[in-house]
């Protein structure tokens, strides 16, 4: 195993609020505010995350090398003193495991004839 | 703008992750407080931060401690000596102030504790503890019926009775109470009534109230066990109330409770003090108020009864304090050993924390440069503290659990307390708090330090620095003297206790068995029962092989301290002499062989005899001092003297025995031959307890004598099977057990300042290398080198011993009542305490000085 499979391994299974946080980061960097957005309109308003819950995470993730901070923004567009934060490359393997844990638990239920589609 | 409530709730959070995240949270706050409102924002706000910060702190400890797992697993001994170190501060002083605690602070279990007296009498003047004699019947009528201050008043008497009738006839302490006693002790009986002040006396004359603990091992705790009866030294009593567990009274072993009956004749010789008296004082009087009524009625006793009563006064003191000073000089003295060893644990503790702090100083200025914050570095610290003195503690508290059995020998057993002293938690809290504000204290100061600086400072500067060296050796110092002043202490009891030894007690102890059957009344009241029993017994357990004597005696030695009586010349006034201590000599009634049997030796005329009986000429065998006291200048024998009514004529003169034991000094003695006594012999002074010597093991006696003893009487109880070898040595346990403990403190004092003297020689040594290498690689004698650390040892030692000294002399004059005689300056132990502190110095620094002396100073150059 390499040191990243290690580390995956290690990480894996994630909190659900820590895999909400990546997905909001695979596509593009965002601040706080613009990730509890992002999860509650994937959501469906279903989970909104406090601000406190959501800063704890960050700070979490950022030590264990989840994510990252951005270090300058160029856009003008953008509050420029807003902390940013992407995925790293350690991010994205756990997602990537995460769901990939999932895919495999839902393969299971389907195969004993549980369809989650059907409430 | 945030409100400055939202910015006081983010205080909540550690500063690090404030300093990150703060501005962040402050302008989702903002946000929040457009979608919801003020008041909405503000509840969730407080619903979301406690939660999260709470959360926030846990995730930084827990990562704390992994990091604390680590660095310990890395310096090992520091966590081994640490944690040593605060348990053997924590446990020696929860056990210790335990033990005094319980002895000297709590309070009785019984309501208003405070209210309950003793009274007896004592001299006129000196009212505190100390009673000259116990209160006759009639003075205790009076105290009863003639004075104001005291809502009741009782009197009890300690006896032993047997009891017959289930399984083995056993021989139990119980005590005669007046009707008001238990009534006025407060604690209700749990099962059935006490005995009740407002019957007529009459009433309860064959009724027993029983202990918890006998009601469950004799009777099996069974429910209808009141109105049941049991036989008591022959007689039937009914059972009419069983006291809870938690009752102790007037000691913990008594557990039988009888009426005590005063007849119309008890009450006419004032000079027959057998009654302790009890009392509770008016709820409206004051203890002070009670005694100066005891005074002014002591007076009128004085003028009332003048034969009786010359510089008389009361002895009162409150029941909570009955036990001897002395027990009260052992107990504080250790009071003051552990205070000594609490205080070396705080020295060695912060001795260890500079040591390891100097050591990480290093360390903790590179993560300083590498950007953790000094709350991040001061919280790691104070994490690592604080697991060091939990592990300490945790082991502290086993320790005083292992120690605390040994301490309880030390709580006197005149106390009306359960055997054993519970440890008390507050003490161990007390102590666990000492060690660890030092430990917190100065295992925060590299962190504080670092953090003070600028990071490329602290990394630049060397380690330590000479103001904390000397702190370091000022700390030693203190360790030294207080192990000087617990070995002096320790030094001081053990060459008392070797004094005490070396008193001869006038008898031999070697293979001699006691053993006692205490003949019940009213059965044995007369000579004739009595006397056929003796003879029943006696011959046969002479004839037993291997039995060189055997004999029976009032009273061993030590054990019957008391039974004392006046003596009186022909022609002298008898109420003149009535009260007067030179006229008092013990009295006891032996068998022919008794002298034998404790080799007591015979000086003049001879033994008492089986012939000596009450058809014949009274006699009596006399001790030397008794000779001296009454005939200084004449043969003592064929002399004639009178006491109890009787007149005797003196027919042999025997050594004097230490009566009172080892540390008192005894009243000379008397010996009356038992088949001299007469009916309605007090029982004090009925033989009761057999001694016999043996060419063999004595115990192996044991068997033979139970069944001569049955077959004499099958319903009599043998009791208090001992060695008269053990009943000697009875005498010094409390000794023994306070040098034992003393002698444990000061060798941990001893090990303690072992270490410190160690851990500062082997730090100096280490960060001293680089230049005693450069002394080296310039010429520099190894011998030199090591000669100059000896040198810092020898003068550290000097700072400790000398102030150790001048306390020790002050702390033993403190204590000189416990020193039989010591002088509290003794040069022996004196010499020998500061010999002992030198060693330890010299152990201490051996392998500090023979490393610096063998530093190779190429490697230590090129280190830097």
């Amino acid at each position: 195993m390499t040191r990243l499979q290690d580390q995956v391994a290690e990480l894996v299974p994630l909190p659900p609020a820590t895999l909400h946080i990546l997905l909001s980061l695979v596509d593009q960097e965002r601040h706080g505010y613009a990730i509890i957005q992002d999860v509650e309109e994937r959501t469906r308003g279903e989970l909104r995350m406090s601000a406190g819950t959501l800063y704890r995470s960050i700070a979490r993730m950022v030590e264990q090398g989840l994510i990252a901070e951005v270090a300058k923004r160029r856009t003008l567009a953008d509050d420029a003193r807003r902390r940013y934060y992407r995925l790293t490359p350690l991010g994205e393997a756990c997602t990537r495991a995460e769901l990939r844990r999932m895919t495999d638990l839902v393969q299971v239920a389907r195969q004993r004839g549980l369809r989650p589609e059907a409430t | 703008m945030t409100p400055r409530f939202y910015r006081a709730l983010l205080r909540l959070y550690p500063a690090g992750f404030r300093a990150d995240y703060a501005a962040e949270l402050e302008r989702a706050y903002a946000e929040s407080v457009r979608d919801r409102g003020r008041i909405g924002a503000a509840l969730a706000a407080v619903g979301d931060v406690i939660p999260n910060a709470a959360a926030v702190h846990w995730e930084i400890l827990v990562q704390d401690l992994r990091y604390t797992t680590r660095s310990l697993r890395v310096s090992r001994g520091f966590a081994a000596t640490t944690i040593l170190v605060t348990a053997l501060g924590v446990g020696a002083n929860t056990a210790t102030f335990s033990t005094a605690g319980f002895a000297l602070l709590r309070p009785l279990a019984f309501p208003e504790p405070d209210r309950l007296v003793r009274i007896c009498e004592g001299i006129n003047g000196r009212m505190g503890w100390g009673c000259m004699n116990e209160l006759s019947p009639a003075l205790y009528r009076d105290v009863a019926t003639r004075t104001r201050s005291f809502q009741s008043v009782g009197a009890f008497l300690r006896i032993g009775v047997n009891l017959a009738g289930i399984g083995e006839p056993v021989r139990i302490p119980a005590t005669l109470v007046t009707p008001e006693v238990l009534p006025l002790l407060g604690v209700p009986p749990v099962v059935g009534r006490a005995f009740d002040a407002s019957r007529t006396r009459t009433d309860d004359n064959r009724a027993i109230v029983i202990g918890f603990g006998l009601w469950q091992s004799q009777f099996g705790g069974d429910g209808s066990i009141v109105g049941k009866t049991v036989s008591l030294d022959g007689t039937p009593f009914t059972v009419i109330g069983v006291m809870p567990p938690s009752f102790h009274f007037p000691t913990p072993e008594v557990q039988l409770w009888m009426p005590l009956v005063l007849r119309d004749d008890a009450f006419a010789d004032r000079g027959d003090t057998y009654l302790q008296g009890v009392g509770r004082l008016d709820p409206g009087v004051s203890f002070e108020q009670a005694r100066t009524e005891l005074a002014t009625f002591a007076r009128h006793l004085e003028r009332e009864y003048p034969n009786d009563y010359r510089n008389f006064g009361f002895s009162f003191f409150r029941l909570r304090d009955e036990m001897s000073p002395r027990f009260r000089v052992i107990l504080w003295s250790l009071c003051g050993a552990s205070l000594c060893l609490l205080l070396l644990t705080c020295a060695n503790l912060a001795n260890l924390s500079l040591a390891r702090a100097s050591e990480r100083e290093r360390e903790l200025a590179v993560r300083a440069a590498l950007g953790a914050g000094r709350e991040r570095l001061v919280r790691q610290m104070l994490t690592e503290s604080l697991v060091l003195v939990v592990c300490g503690a945790i082991a502290g508290a086993l320790a005083a659990a292992l120690i605390a059995p040994l301490l309880g020998q030390l709580v006197p057993s005149s106390l009306p307390l359960g055997a054993r002293p519970p440890l008390d938690p507050r003490f161990f809290g007390l102590a666990a708090a000492f060690a660890a504000l030092t430990g917190l204290g100065f295992g925060l100061l590299p962190a504080r330090r670092v953090a003070g600086k600028t990071g490329f400072a602290a990394l630049r500067e060397g380690r330590g620095g000479s103001r904390r060296q000397r702190l370091r050796m000022a700390l030693v110092a203190t360790e030294v003297a207080v192990s000087v002043i617990l070995l002096v202490g320790s030094g001081l009891l053990i060459r008392a206790i070797a004094r005490v030894n070396e008193v001869p007690p006038g008898f031999s102890t070697d293979n001699v068995l006691t053993l006692r059957t205490a003949l019940p009344s009213p059965r044995y009241d007369s000579v004739a029962p009595r006397n056929e029993f003796f003879d029943r017994v006696l011959p046969r357990v002479r004839a037993l092989p291997g039995v060189e004597s055997a004999a029976y005696t009032s009273g061993l030695p030590m054990v019957l301290t008391g039974g004392i009586t006046g003596i009186n010349l022909p022609g002298e006034d008898r109420n003149a002499n009535r009260r007067d201590d030179t006229r008092a000599a013990s009295y006891r009634f032996v068998s022919s062989q008794f002298f034998a049997a404790l080799r007591i030796p015979i000086r003049l005329g001879r033994d008492v005899n089986d012939t000596d009986t009450r058809g014949r000429p009274l006699v009596a065998v006399v001790s030397e001092s008794f000779a001296r006291r009454f005939w200084p200048n004449a043969d003592p024998l064929g002399k004639v003297f009178e006491t109890r009514g009787e007149t005797l004529t003196v027919v042999g003169v025997v050594g004097d025995v230490r009566v009172r034991g080892l540390e008192r000094v005894a009243e000379p003695q008397m010996y009356r031959p038992i088949f001299q006594s007469s009916d309605g012999l007090g029982g004090l002074y009925v033989p009761k307890d057999l001694v016999v010597r043996s060419t063999q093991d004595a115990l192996t006696l044991l068997p033979a004598i139970r069944r001569i003893v049955r077959e004499a009487d099958a319903q009599q109880p043998l009791s208090d099977i001992r060695m008269l070898a053990d009943v000697v040595a009875d005498q010094s346990v409390t000794r023994r057990t306070q040098i034992r403990v003393l002698g444990a403190l000061a060798a941990l004092a001893l090990l303690l300042a072992g270490i410190g003297i160690h851990g500062l020689l082997a730090f100096t040594v280490a960060q001293r290398d680089r230049e005693i290498g450069v002394r080296l690689a310039l010429g520099a004698q190894p011998s030199v080198v090591g000669r100059m650390l000896v040198g810092d040892a020898v003068r550290m030692a000097l700072l400790g011993i000398v102030p150790g000294m001048l306390i020790a002399y002050a702390a033993a004059r403190a204590m000189s009542s416990m020193l039989f005689g010591v002088p509290p300056s003794d040069p022996l132990t004196f010499a020998a305490a500061s010999v002992v502190c030198f060693l330890t110095v010299a152990v201490g620094c051996a392998r500090p000085a023979w490393r610096a002396a063998h530093i190779d100073p190429i490697t230590a150059l090129k280190a830097e």
